[in-house]
């Protein structure tokens, strides 16, 4: 039977309760939030409390509630406070709507008083004498240092391999993005770095970028005021949760058309089916990674039938043929739309033969994205993308083939316009250049399997559930951190001197020392030699800004759990530890390097990195701006306001990819299949389509949620959506435990029947702890070094029939029924 | 309140249980008056009434009736289910009760017969009645709010308490 929480009744928040602003760290949307907090044995009383409202009435539909996973009991400045986090009405990104994520803040708060998140890391552990002993900062961060720094010293910095978050929100912000940033970039320049979600340093969107246009230039409010919302590998409702409740909704309501390209159908389709009637929906339920062949066949038949916007594109766009050749680390050739148009002329009817869609719904999909209306007024469409096609096949090409479409109608930078991927954790970056990375970026988990680098620091990722070829990267990956724990074993009771010296020669006999800084002892974190613990967004200030380019400040409501710390801070003890080992190997210049830490405070870390670019930006202005922020770039201070960008390339100038002319270029997209290694051979040779799907329920990888017995009651296990004929075919039940093979590994997860679902396609949740979809993954990737974790092929069996906990819950389709 | 769906329940089934309406009144003078200067003791737990909802011959399978609990402004569906489910109250172990306040915003569900869900028109979360009100896919953080159930020898249901904590109010006994 269903969770049940057995609670029946909350403190009141008092009249004089401590109000901050908080920015919803967990997806790209940020939405506001306010976190009351007040002192231990105070409350407030039905009549006078920090709502002003009367609370002894029943409070009607939208109306404000704390509920149970709103409260908590944290501390603060040392003293135990009640906390209270509830959705901002005022802030204008969810107009005080609350998902299933960020309305479960103050419960995944670690408590020592409610025994709330318990995981979380309090102090920095080592391992020592065959356990994680608890020390202090001091001494991990002496041995992380000078282990690296003789690394670094005598091998040079190619040894030293980092994985870390590039991202806003939860981890990551502009503090840490900083600090870890000019540690690894400007202090050392460390080349074989990876990103969270891939084997690489690189951006996911580089054909957006390499033809002018950055990949979030909209305002989400356009969404409410356009003729068409086209969207592609994107799952709204669940991932972007108040983004399609408070802004497509009212778009569709306005009268807007919906275009879903997704081979499953999903909770967005049909919740886009209940506000606008199926007649304005349509779900083209393409063959999996064939969308640039869909692209190409819509600009086509707009060019054709004359729908682009020509006026933009003499003054916007590139005009003289080819102007960048394809090339090395130049995956398509980029021009003009007549030079583009070469490469990318796709006919209805071919399309339709290789997106297995009919050839009228690609007509429809067309007229609804490019005909002018009945007047003579061109149409105006957000295009909307994500993990789909981020993931999917042919990432440059892929993604180009879209841009194109949204250029060749002029929908970038106007009102009702946009071509934008959606996102997934907000965005935070503010770091020094990485050019040094190269283009192509190294593949660094390749690197890691062949036995390359000496140390390995790794901020924020969990791999072991998100990574591709995760099955491998695993085994290789313990077993090399394993040599060192049994060398470090070995040299038990000696010196530090000794210790550093039984760790370098483990690494040099294809060993690897692993320092972890994470929140929880992660999964990779099982494998690391020192784990450094830090905090989380409001138990330090962090700013980020979500997928609109709205930057926030979220305030610091709590102190850090134990002795945890902000990433910037932790960084700048690496640096600081690093001058002083440095100088210990009697190498000053180097040592000289690693000056510039001595931040005391996020904001210190803060200053010295975004506000030296933006030096109109604050603390102070960012918390007067409150939960609405500003949007960037901000282009100044006026009358104690920040003055933000609503939208970019308003004035149709971009740039983007750097260019001096300022105009935009379209991608010559070449359709050529399955393009990345293997893909075409696995497809050939499995059963079922593996999609890599993801939850509202969850946040990423769960590494809160596996904590929250609310979220594990609901799936026990990862769920894997399938066909109830293969299913039967399958012998295979409701709940029931099954592997997912292929050569590349295998994964487990619990069948949920779903009657939408196509025979032949399984659909599993993305990073779950108790089954890593990622283990089945190929290796894989395309020419600028991105996962295609969307594009694999697998086959499925029974493992055990559906256990305990898996028969409680229900299997019921997701969909609403009205 | 304006948003209730008609649909909630056939209208000719349609019933208001008021019986509860005074012992919800004292036993909210008891327990949320604000704090006296000088320490009393508090129940350790909330004081619910005791409401007779309807007898098990006045139900259906699959057709919901109304119901209110623990008060007037705190609707809910008594529900009489084909087969036992964990939790069932009543000689079959088949009747369960329901706020039907969806515990993301507060808007009324609807009850889709087809396959026992209540649904959120407002921003489309469903619960599932035969799954002790757990949250098929949406946004509350809580499952569907269950009254804890008595049947006597006579077949009369009785309310007597509740899991979660219900929307819009700080305490389900106001």
């Amino acid at each position: 039977m269903a969770y049940k929480r057995q609670i029946d009744r909350l403190p009141i928040p008092p009249a004089d309760a401590k109000v901050q602003n908080v920015t919803c760290h967990y997806c790209i949307v940020g939405c506001g939030y306010k976190a009351y907090t007040w002192p231990r044995n105070k409350q407030g009383t039905l009549e006078n409390n920090a709502f002003g409202i009367n609370l002894g009435e029943q409070q009607p539909a939208d109306g404000t509630w704390l509920a149970p996973s709103m409260y908590n009991m944290v501390r603060q400045n040392g003293q135990d406070v009640h906390l209270a986090v509830v959705p901002d009405h005022e802030c204008v990104v969810n107009s005080g709507l609350a998902s299933i994520r960020g309305a479960r803040m103050a419960e995944n708060r670690p408590s020592r008083v409610t025994g709330t998140q318990q995981q979380r890391l309090s102090d920095p552990l080592v391992w020592r004498n065959g356990v994680w002993q608890p020390t202090t900062w001091n001494d991990a961060l002496d041995l992380v240092a000078r282990v690296t720094a003789k690394i670094v010293n005598e091998y040079g910095e190619d040894e030293l391999v980092v994985s870390m978050f590039d991202h806003g929100g939860s981890a990551g912000g502009y503090e840490n993005t900083w600090a870890t940033g000019k540690l690894y970039f400007d202090s050392m320049k460390v080349k074989n770095c990876r990103i969270h979600n891939r084997p690489a340093y690189n951006s996911e969107v580089h054909s957006s970028r390499d033809m002018g246009v950055g990949e979030l230039n909209y305002s989400y409010s356009d969404y409410e005021v356009t003729d068409t919302i086209f969207m592609i590998g994107a799952n709204s409702l669940e991932t972007q949760t108040n983004l399609f409740l408070n802004h497509m909704v009212p778009g569709l309501r306005n009268g807007a058309k919906f275009i879903m390209v997704d081979p499953r159908r999903t909770v967005t389709v049909n919740a886009a089916e209940e506000v606008a009637g199926k007649d304005n929906v349509l779900h083209l339920a393409i063959t999996p990674g064939t969308d640039m062949a869909l692209f190409n066949a819509l600009l086509t038949y707009i060019v054709d039938n004359g729908w682009t916007d020509n006026d933009f594109i003499a003054a916007s766009t590139f005009q003289g043929g080819e102007a960048v050749a394809e090339g090395s680390s130049q995956p398509a050739g980029l021009g003009s739309l007549n030079y583009a148009m070469q490469t990318c002329r796709t006919s209805i009817e071919e399309a339709a033969g290789i997106c297995g869609v009919d050839a009228a719904d690609i007509v429809k999909a067309a007229e609804w994205i490019a005909k002018p209306h009945d007047d003579g007024a061109r149409r105006k469409c957000v295009t909307a993308y994500e993990k789909g096609i981020i993931w999917g096949n042919d990432n440059y090409r892929t993604i180009g083939a879209l841009v194109n479409i949204s250029l060749a109608t002029g929908n970038i930078g106007r009102e009702g316009g946009g071509c934008c991927r959606l996102g997934g954790h907000q965005e935070g970056y503010y770091r020094p250049s990485d050019a040094h990375v190269g283009r192509p970026a190294e593949y660094v988990d390749q690197l890691l399997i062949k036995g390359g680098g000496k140390v390995y620091h790794v901020w924020a990722c969990d791999h072991y559930k998100t990574t591709l070829n995760a099955s491998q990267f695993k085994r290789v990956l313990k077993k090399r951190s394993d040599m060192v724990k049994e060398a470090m074993d070995a040299a038990a009771g000696g010196t530090r001197e000794e210790l550093v010296d039984a760790i370098v020669g483990a690494v040099n006999a294809g060993g690897i020392f692993v320092v972890d800084v994470d929140i929880i002892h992660s999964q990779i974190g099982q494998n690391a030699h020192v784990l450094l613990p830090a905090c989380e967004s409001n138990e330090m200030n962090l700013t980020s800004m979500n997928g609109e380019r709205r930057m926030r400040l979220s305030e610091r409501y709590m102190d850090p759990f134990g002795n945890s710390k902000p990433d910037c801070l932790i960084a700048a003890g690496v640096a600081q530890h690093m001058e002083a080992a440095l100088r210990d190997l009697g190498n000053d210049a180097y040592a000289d390097q690693f000056k510039g830490y001595d931040w005391e405070t996020e904001e210190d870390a803060f200053m010295d990195g975004y506000n030296a670019g933006n030096p109109e930006v604050t603390y102070e202005r960012l918390r007067a701006m409150g939960n609405n922020g500003v949007q960037e770039p901000v282009a100044g201070y006026e009358n104690g306001q920040l003055v933000g960008t609503p939208r970019l390339y308003a004035d149709g100038n971009f740039d983007r990819h750097g260019r001096d002319d300022k105009k935009a270029l379209f991608c010559a997209a070449q359709w050529r299949g399955y393009a990345a290694a293997g893909k075409a051979r696995e497809a050939e040779n499995h059963n079922f389509f593996v999609n890599n799907v993801r939850a509202n329920i969850f946040w990423q990888n769960q590494f809160l949620d596996q904590d929250s017995d609310f979220v594990q009651d609901r799936f026990p296990y990862p769920f894997i959506e399938m066909n109830a004929a293969d299913m039967a075919d399958l012998g295979i039940s409701a709940g029931d435990l099954i592997e997912i093979t292929n050569e590349n590994g295998a994964t487990q997860g619990m069948a949920y029947p779903t009657d939408t679902a196509k025979r032949g396609q399984v659909a599993m949740v993305f990073g779950s702890p108790a089954g890593s979809q990622g283990n089945v993954v190929n290796p894989g990737v395309s020419e600028l070094i991105l996962p295609e974790y969307k594009l694999t092929f697998g086959n499925v069996r029974k493992l055990a029939d559906a256990p305990p906990q898996a028969r409680a819950v229900s299997f019921k389709s997701k969909e609403y029924k009205a | 309140m304006s948003n209730k769906c008609n649909r909630l329940v056939d209208v000719g089934r349609r019933q208001f249980m008021r019986g509860g309406a005074f012992a919800v009144a004292g036993a909210a003078a008891a327990t949320v008056t604000s704090a006296p200067a000088q320490a009393s003791p508090a129940n350790a737990q909330l004081d619910y009434p005791s409401n007779r909802l309807a007898n098990i011959a006045d139900l259906a399978v699959n057709e919901p009736m109304d119901i209110e609990y623990p008060d007037a402004d705190s609707p809910g569906i008594l529900l009489k289910l084909g087969e036992a489910v964990e939790g069932g109250a009543g000689p079959d172990g088949n009747i369960v009760a329901y706020s039907v306040l969806c515990p993301h915003k507060g808007w009324y569900l609807t009850y889709s017969a087809e396959d026992r869900s209540l649904n959120c028109p407002g921003h489309f979360s469903r619960f599932d009645a035969e799954v002790g009100g757990q949250q098929i896919w949406g946004h509350a953080t809580q499952n569907l709010p269950q009254f804890t159930l008595r049947v006597d020898a006579k077949g009369d249901i009785y309310a007597e308490g509740c899991s979660d904590l219900i929307f819009g109010r700080p305490s389900n006994v106001l």
